[in-house]
């Protein structure tokens, strides 16, 4: 009778206390979550950003100079193509990251091309508006770095979260994935090289 | 006495092992300065002048403009030692962000206006990249350092007008790297005490309620010390206020704003 008693309370006990435990590792793993999320969030915010800096520009450069056509139609072709990727941050898988990731990078690479074009027209050097734009594009081009190592930075607190014990054993009843990484492409952050 | 001396010693490991990450870019100075002439560029008082200058006005809006001047920074962007300064040094009023960093290389012959989060609205891009082009590069051509920085500083000012205002200041609060060392310490005292009454929580209280003034503080940075907060914030150093009259950095951040020139 006693003995039953207190079989049954240390039953209970023990359940409060795990219970507890996996409430608040499940509760710490979804801010991480989140984190993760917000920061992924701030990444598509500069891309967008880039993204809304370029009709801008290319008004700019055809107003201003008879800029060659080929790398203009080049930008404008890869902005079409980077738009219309766009990834949830619920759905962040390394296949959707890797698509937005190669979009985004073919955009850099025109826009390299165009601003190093640009260099040989000194119509373009000597106007104001272009410098202003250029400006903005490199510091655009900088805060989506900086976005991506603290997406990169939030992703890998995350990832080795849920990966070590007991959290993996929650984050597998949650149905909590791997978020990916962004992965530096080979020559991608060296300026593109024009001949002349 | 052994397992004391054990833990004495992870502490030092803890405590040295957070210099070292920061190893890459110059130690945040002690005490707190706005100018910061690594390279020594700035002769005479010409870095009292402008530390005058930039801490009136830390005084009056609460931003913080700080310069830093390195002979050189290797094979790294300016963008991303900046950046790191910025946000290891904790540039700016936390919250706010206000912060700016001018970082110039002189045997680079790069510079950088880095802009915190707050400053991004009213010194966009543009403006940062056009103070550089007219204020610093002219004069750094020519060997004029402080009247390139003079200048700059001048055209920050004036562009971020109105923007931020100072904070009234609370009074009594120690300064923060006294606080952390302070917090330090009275935990090991802590760990002694339990360890000599076996977990005695009398002397415990009677510590920890002398102590409360300063004490959130210094914890709240210890989580993000080693890094087991993961990436917790750089210059989390707790609340950032700075003691009466003096300059100190207030933990801000920024995300990569502002403009690189050269030379």
């Amino acid at each position: 009778m006693k003995k039953s008693t207190l079989v049954i309370v240390i039953i209970i006990a023990v359940v409060v206390i795990l219970g507890g435990c996996g409430v608040s590792k499940y509760n710490k793993i979804v801010n991480l979550d989140e984190s993760v999320k917000t920061s992924w969030g701030t990444v598509q915010s500069q891309y967008q950003r880039r993204t809304d800096l370029i009709p801008n520009l290319v008004a700019t450069v055809k107003g201003a100079a008879n800029f060659e056509k080929e790398t203009l139609t080049q930008v404008i072709e890869a902005r079409a193509k980077a738009t219309s990727i766009q990834v949830r941050a619920e759905d962040l898988t390394p296949e959707k990251v890797q698509q937005f990731q190669a979009a985004q990078g073919q955009l850099s690479a025109a826009l390299g091309r165009l601003l190093a074009v640009s260099e040989s027209y000194p119509t373009l050097q000597a106007n104001q508006n272009f410098k202003d734009l250029q400006a903005q594009i490199e510091g655009t081009e900088n805060r989506i770095a900086v976005a991506r190592k603290d997406f990169n930075d939030q992703a890998r607190v995350y990832n080795s979260a849920i990966r070590t014990f007991p959290n993996n054993i929650i984050a597998g009843f949650g149905g909590f994935q791997q978020r990916p990484y962004f992965e530096a492409q080979p020559g991608a952050e060296n300026a593109p090289k024009v001949q002349f | 006495m052994m397992r004391k001396l054990c833990w004495l010693w992870l502490l030092l490991l803890l405590i040295t092992g957070w210099n070292v990450q920061a190893q890459n870019i110059p130690p945040r100075p002690n005490p707190p300065r706005a100018v910061n002439d690594f390279a020594g560029v700035l002769l005479g008082n010409e870095s009292d002048m402008l530390e005058q200058k930039l801490r009136a006005y830390n005084d009056s809006t609460s931003s913080q403009i700080v310069i830093v001047t390195m002979k050189t920074i290797g094979d790294y962007e300016s963008s991303e030692v900046a950046i790191k300064i910025l946000r290891e040094w904790g540039i700016g009023t936390k919250g706010k962000n206000n912060g700016i960093v001018i970082l110039a290389a002189i045997d680079d012959r790069k510079v950088r206006i880095e802009t915190g989060y707050g400053m991004e609205g009213v010194i966009p891009d543009a403006i940062a990249n056009r103070i550089i082009d007219e204020a610093i590069e002219p004069n750094f051509k020519k060997g004029q350092f402080y009247r390139g920085l003079d200048e700059a500083t001048d055209k920050l000012i004036k562009a971020a007008a109105g923007e931020f205002r100072a904070d009234p200041k609370k009074p009594g609060r120690s300064n923060n790297r006294n606080a952390l060392f302070m917090g330090v310490f009275v935990i090991i005292i802590i760990l002694l005490v339990m360890r000599n009454r076996g977990g005695g929580g009398g002397g415990g209280t009677t510590i920890s309620r002398r102590g409360s003034g300063g004490w959130i503080g210094p914890i709240g940075g210890l989580g993000g010390f080693g890094g087991f907060g993961g990436g917790g914030s750089s210059g989390g150093w707790g609340g950032g206020d700075s003691d009466g009259g003096g300059f100190d950095f207030g933990g801000g951040d920024g995300g990569g704003g502002g403009a690189s020139g050269n030379w």
